[in-house]
């Protein structure tokens, strides 16, 4: 073990993986979070608005700022976070990492965090490649981050919270939204986030999708049609759209390259993205010394994520020694709890379920 | 222009050092330190690169480094990442066609 | 271009993302007719169960309950609250209102707003509805842009009288749908 290798790796400086850094470092670990992004904060260094959740997910605060809130704690209780270094693979429990995209370094940590998030999915179309057409992703990164408009009127696909967020972050920047065409019969996000968009004059056209784009050289046009309940185009609804992008929010899948790498153990939940690797309820996958935390543990929130990544981080400290028992019984309940609460109502029980499936799963796996 | 110097949430555009790069042969403006694809985009420049075969357009598409639909050729490299790379004083770009490295 | 229609007819917040008549009576956020004639009061067009409780965090009177199960929607008590508007710029969706409909000279409807550029006070614009119709002119009345409203700025409309439950969102131009840069 030379002086660069920590107690525990994070790959990932999203929220779930600085959660969990900061969790194991406040119990005495000596952590390092590897981020392939020249910026920590995942997904938040995009999200203009407002979080919900309670006050303990910084709920009123708005997702940049969470951001540097959380990236504050963790340098302050000394967690180094190596930024442009991909984790590009695991060998056998070595994680090797191209520090600033150039020097390879490989460290065989006690414990591993991935953190990793999800990529959102591409669906395809004739005219999908042309310029103009990107993932709802690629719009808020480059109008957030990058201050770029990235195009002058979009057709959105998808009505999740993604498709409709995207959708109200556009408008702040400039840009016109057309439409928000959603293939299912009912908007697929929250209501209040459709409200905001209804309110502002942008339809949102349920059990309709893209036709084809066309264009020379870029998206000119949009055409999209209704469909009927089991996803056939319906004839003769074709409607043109004069549009120069389209972005697509049809949904995310966990990013779990280094998961399969590792060894994990995988199962697929429809519910939570698709495939993921099983974990047990401080986040353990079925690899020892391997913990899960976040998008890439199923696709919900920054809150849940925040959770699972103080779970993964008490629990990685914990195995090694680092966390008295009695606390470490008080915070699993206190997280358990807080996810429990998180993953109410109409749209967390799913996810409750969902994940209750998971836990499961890696009980059997395990015995 | 594409550049959003007045933001309801994000604020005024900071003001940032110029960093002149050469893109297809013409002189353009970047902002020190932003990816490639953003100084394109900001001109209007969609596409990176043709496809081998088809001669198709392709440009922006994910926007973080994974699917590689935006690759430009800089300083003579090929197939460089333009949304994730950051300009240089003085880089040279090409939109390319393809991506077979020469041997 | 064509306008694309819209299949709205009360089929309400799931399938339209705008509150039925139905939905938007049983949102316990909404205060009485009678309350509501009294004067500034808070509207809380609320109608899911979602995670969320800074509304009931940040209202100085507690006039905004959700208890303990956090996925509760906000009741409203009509009686403690002032209609101060500080809960206009918490809410993470955007969904609350304060709505005035004391006068015969109008109805006052204060509202959020994160676009650019902000109105100002005096400015005639057009007031829409749930639905992003233009229904009436409105009054700018005024702008708070208070950072402890966190760049939400809070503004106010006068309306005419009867319009104060239904505006709920401006515009500025004619056939532009907000008052957001070009």
């Amino acid at each position: 073990m030379n002086a660069e290798t920590p107690d525990i790796l994070v790959v990932g400086a999203g929220p779930a993986g600085l959660a969990a850094a900061i969790e194991a470092s406040e119990h005495g670990a000596s952590v390092t979070v590897a981020d392939e992004n020249a910026k920590p904060g995942g997904q938040l260094l995009k999200q203009t608005h407002r979080f919900f959740g309670s006050e303990r997910h910084y709920a009123g605060t708005r997702g940049i700022d969470i951001g540097t809130k959380l990236v504050h704690k963790a340098n302050d209780i000394g967690v180094k976070i190596l930024l442009d270094t991909p984790v590009v693979g695991i060998f056998d429990g070595l994680v090797a990492m191209a520090v600033k995209q150039r020097r390879l370094l490989a460290m065989h940590p006690q414990r591993t965090i991935l953190a990793t998030g999800a990529a959102e999915n591409a669906i395809s179309f004739p005219g999908w490649t042309l310029p103009g057409v990107m993932t709802a992703g690629a719009a808020q990164t480059f109008v957030n981050v990058h201050r770029v408009r990235v195009g002058e009127r979009v057709v959105i696909v998808g009505s999740g919270n993604v498709g409709l967020i995207v959708a109200y972050q556009l408008r702040q920047a400039g840009s016109d939204v057309a439409a928000i065409v959603e293939a299912m019969p009912n908007i697929g996000g929250w209501g209040v986030h459709a409200a905001k968009i209804r309110r502002m004059g942008i339809p949102i056209l349920p059990q309709h999708t893209i036709k084809e784009t066309r264009g020379d050289g870029r998206v000119e046009q949009v055409v999209i049609h209704q469909i009927d309940k089991r996803f056939r185009p319906v004839p003769g609804t074709e409607t043109v759209i004069e549009a120069d992008t389209v972005c697509l929010a049809a949904g995310m899948s966990p990013r779990s390259r280094l998961a399969e790498m590792a060894g994990c153990a995988f199962v697929n939940v429809p519910e939570l993205g698709g495939r993921m690797p099983v974990h047990n309820v401080v986040m353990q996958t079925s690899v020892s010394g391997f913990y899960s935390a976040g998008d890439i543990a199923g696709i919900e929130e920054a809150s849940t994520a925040i959770e699972e990544g103080k779970l993964a981080g008490l629990g990685a400290a914990f195995s090694l020694g680092r966390v008295e028992q009695t606390v470490y019984k008080e915070r699993l309940m206190a997280y358990t709890e807080a996810l429990d609460e998180l993953r109410c109502g109409p749209f967390g029980k799913e996810r409750k379920q969902a994940k209750d499936r998971v836990v499961k799963r890696y009980d059997e796996i395990a015995n | 222009m594409r550049r959003i110097h007045e933001h309801p949430i994000l604020g005024t555009l900071k003001d940032a050092e110029e960093c002149t790069i050469v893109v297809d042969s013409k002189l353009m403006l970047a902002r020190a330190g932003e990816p490639i694809l953003a100084a394109l985009l900001a001109h209007g420049v969609y596409a990176t690169r043709l496809t081998e075969k088809l001669r198709e357009p392709r440009g922006l598409f994910c926007g973080i480094g994974l699917c590689t639909d935006c690759l430009v050729t800089v300083n003579g490299v090929q197939n460089v990442r333009s949304c994730i790379t950051p300009v240089e004083e003085g880089m040279v770009i090409e939109t390319q066609t393809g991506g077979k490295r020469e041997r | 271009m064509t306008k694309l229609q819209t299949d709205n007819e009360c089929k309400g917040l799931r399938r339209t993302g705008i509150l039925s008549c139905e939905e938007l009576a049983s949102c316990p956020g909404i205060p009485s007719e009678e309350r509501l004639r009294e004067g500034p009061v808070a509207v809380i067009e609320c109608g899911e169960e979602i995670p969320c409780d800074p509304c009931e965090a940040n209202c100085p009177r507690g006039a905004i309950h959700i208890g303990d199960v956090i996925t509760s929607r906000p009741y409203l008590d009509g009686d403690s609250c002032v209609g101060c508007a500080l809960c206009v710029s918490h809410c993470p969706g955007l969904a609350i209102f304060v709505v005035d409909l004391r006068r015969e000279e109008g109805d006052k409807v204060t509202l959020p707003c994160e676009f650019l550029p902000l109105p100002k006070p005096g400015e005639i614009v057009h007031g829409m509805n749930r639905e992003g119709e233009i229904v009436c002119d409105a009054q700018i009345v005024k702008v708070d842009t208070n950072t402890h409203n966190d760049r939400t700025a809070v503004v106010t409309l006068l309306v005419p009288k009867g319009y104060g439950m239904e505006v709920r969102f401006f515009c500025e131009d004619e056939g532009k749908n907000d008052g957001e840069q070009g």
